[in-house]
């Protein structure tokens, strides 16, 4: 019934891979074994949950401040993670609840931190766009600040010599600015093992693409980077990439580029009901035919790879996750008023820090 | 009349536009999305691309580009989404902006109004609240503008934009739904607010409260709570950053005798640190009978959880222990 084998699946998505300045480009077929299908489906529909989970949350206004969803966009963020190892590094900006996860967070501090709450893989204190774990630089608030920083991490990957290396992403409106333009010329001089990965969802907050980009090849604009163009919809178009511009940048030869074609769902933030600026035809007809859950689930049913029973247990058990996990995330306390004032400084001495007034002085430790 | 402050901003930015040809407005989702915040609703579709522009999300480009275009004779009114993105752009409002005139020896001048939210707003954590009155308020060749309510968001943004040089303007995303009564006077269109002058929103005897932006609105609420213990308070909006209305307060505390200053931001080198050092090298130093004091913003960072944000600015609570702890009572 189900192949246990590994099985050849075909790779052509329906753009090809367009390449800048390379000879050529990741193959155009992989390998993907049944666990492997299994696996990434697993982890797409638990990041899909658990966005569309948060959007619940947010409407409930358990949830507040900003709340940017990653929903549709989810084969980037696990294809991504399949072509690296953990020991590799990622920095991204503030749609970053589904890095988070495959970086290592589990459900229940992604969503205890989006709740506030002293179990939050930040205790709370940084909330949606501000969260962390090893090799995993957040989450980022500003757009295009993590790019330099994505650099400086792969500075660090060269200078340590473990052969690492550091994927950095943006946005395509991040895309435009001058501060990347700067990394890429100083990762370019000195040879960093930096994979710049711009996901572009066509859309910057409520700019189309168009409006904001005198050139939208965004896999070229690193000019004397080396770029190439992908289906970022198609998971095994994302992992086959990423291995290759891992391949790249491991072998010393600087960084390269990468464009995922992908789509959100969500408007640019949960303030944004998305649909000012594109149709909702535009939306539904990517549900509809690009939907990276849907190809992948299509692929390992009509290769036999995996029976419609057992997705839909798999569906069934990311469901009990993430009500476990919303559950977690509702009920746990908030933080403790004394750790207000913590985690200013590391590795110093305890300080008192100024309240609201000069008769208020506060605790702070490391 | 009720007007939002929003609203009143919204109207005076029509106003101008339509007053003053070369008054024009670019920045962030300010024409097609209507305004991150709405403030700039409607505008481009009665003004089109040439007034109202949209930029890429390129701070630094687009607020020197803006510069630029205030030096050779236009006058536009930059938005920085948030001010904490002005930060990427700082360079072009201090080096280019508030410094050109008096580089030039007075050939140059640089009539740009740069306005967006400040300051803390709810649950936006920490690289999105923070206030910039004082790192603005520290440069000469700047003004500085912090409204409070609708009819200072009105008058203050038309004399901004009037003015011939860079006005820094301070608003506010919680005030912006904030109703407030506005006169015909103040609908006039030519109604302007002075840059420079704070208004008394509250008349008091015992102490003087100096105050801006949202802050005005706790400092009022305490009052009205003090009020009924008999401490009448005199309530003090600022209006203006830069140049400080020194001449105000210190009139105020020759009467009252006590100062608590209160701010969104930072206590350090901040707004209330500077009005205090004010006072003490001024003429109403003699007069208070307690130290001067700061209610301020939590020397921290801000954090995500409300009940960490909530503890992390002033509350009503804070003012009115201050203002107790000075008045010895």
């Amino acid at each position: 019934l189900k192949k246990k084998a590994a099985l050849v699946s075909r790779l052509l998505s329906k753009t090809k891979c367009d390449l800048h300045k390379l000879e050529e480009g990741p193959p155009l077929q992989a390998m993907l074994s049944r666990e492997e299908g299994l696996q990434y489906y697993r982890t797409m529909q638990t990041m899909r949950r658990m966005e569309l989970k948060a959007d619940q949350l947010y409407k409930q206004k358990i949830i507040r401040g900003f709340c940017h969803l990653y929903d549709g966009q989810e084969a980037c963020a696990v294809g991504i993670e399949a072509g690296i190892n953990l020991s590799d590094h990622l920095i991204t900006a503030y749609r970053a609840h589904a890095y988070t996860l495959t970086r290592g967070g589990t459900v229940r501090e992604i969503m205890a931190e989006l709740t506030g709450r002293r179990g939050g893989i930040a205790k709370g204190k940084g909330g949606s766009m501000h969260m962390y774990t090893k090799n995993f630089y957040g989450g980022n608030g500003i757009v295009g600040a993590q790019v330099p920083l994505g650099a400086g991490v792969a500075l660090a990957c060269k200078y340590l010599g473990k052969n690492e290396l550091c994927v950095c992403l943006y946005g395509d409106g991040a895309a435009n600015q001058g501060q990347i333009f700067e990394t890429y010329n100083m990762a370019s001089l000195w040879k960093l093992p930096c994979i710049f990965i711009c996901e572009n969802n066509k859309y910057g907050m409520g700019t189309s693409v168009e409006r904001a980009a005198a050139s939208t090849d965004y896999y070229k604009r690193g000019d004397f980077i080396p770029g190439l163009r992908v289906d970022g919809m198609d998971i095994l178009c994302v992992r086959e990439a990423t291995k290759f511009a891992a391949e790249h940048c491991r072998s010393g030869k600087g960084p390269i580029l990468m464009e995922l074609q992908t789509y959100r769902y969500h408007g640019h933030s949960m303030s944004d009901p998305g649909v000012s600026y594109r149709t909702r035809e535009e939306i539904q007809e990517v549900r509809s035919k690009s939907d990276p859950i849907s190809m992948l689930k299509d692929r390992m049913l009509s290769n036999n790879m995996a029976s419609v029973e057992e997705l839909k247990e798999i569906d069934v058990e990311v469901r009990k996750e993430i009500e476990d996990a919303a559950q977690f995330a509702t009920t746990d306390p908030e933080p403790p008023l004394d750790d207000l004032c913590n985690h200013i400084f590391y590795n110093n001495p305890p300080m008192e820090v100024r309240g609201t007034n000069p008769w208020t002085k506060l605790k702070s430790v490391s | 009349m009720t007007v939002t402050v929003r609203d009143a901003l919204n109207q005076a930015m029509d106003e101008e536009l339509e007053r003053d040809e070369r008054v024009f407005l670019l920045g962030e989702e300010v024409a097609q999305y209507d305004g991150a915040y709405k403030v700039s609703r409607g505008l481009w579709k009665k003004y089109g691309d040439k007034r109202i522009i949209d930029t890429p999300i390129t701070e630094m480009g687009f607020a020197g580009i803006a510069v630029g275009a205030a030096m050779a004779g236009l006058r536009p009114i930059c938005e920085f989404m948030t001010f904490n993105f002005s930060m990427q752009a700082i360079d072009q409002v201090i080096n280019s902006a508030a410094k050109t005139y008096y580089m030039s020896a007075g050939l140059q001048s640089v009539p740009i109004v740069f306005r967006g939210p400040n300051g803390a707003s709810a649950g936006v954590a920490a690289q999105h609240s923070q206030c910039f009155a004082a790192w603005y308020g520290h440069c000469p060749g700047l003004k500085v503008v912090s409204p409070w309510s609708a009819e200072d968001a009105r008058g203050l943004l038309k004399s901004a934009i009037r003015d011939d040089n860079p006005v820094v303007f301070l608003e506010n995303e919680l005030m912006y739904g904030v109703p407030f009564e506005m006169s015909e006077e103040v609908q006039s269109k030519d109604f302007l607010i002075p840059i420079g002058k704070a208004k008394i929103e509250r008349q008091g005897n015992h102490i003087t409260l100096v105050s801006h932006s949202r802050m005005v609105s706790l400092c009022l609420d305490a009052a009205a709570v003090l009020a009924k213990e008999g401490i009448e308070c005199e309530v003090i909006n600022m209006r203006t950053i830069r140049p400080l209305d020194a001449e105000a307060i210190e009139t105020s505390i020759m009467k009252t005798n006590h100062l608590v200053t209160v701010e969104g931001g930072w206590p350090q080198f901040g707004i209330g640190a500077e009005i205090l050092a004010w006072i003490m090298e001024g003429p109403a130093f003699n007069y208070l009978d307690a130290p001067a004091v700061r209610v301020t913003g939590v020397d921290i960072p801000m954090p995500y959880a409300k009940i960490l944000e909530d503890n992390s600015i002033p509350q009503i609570k804070d003012i009115i222990f201050s203002v107790k702890k000075t008045l010895n009572v």
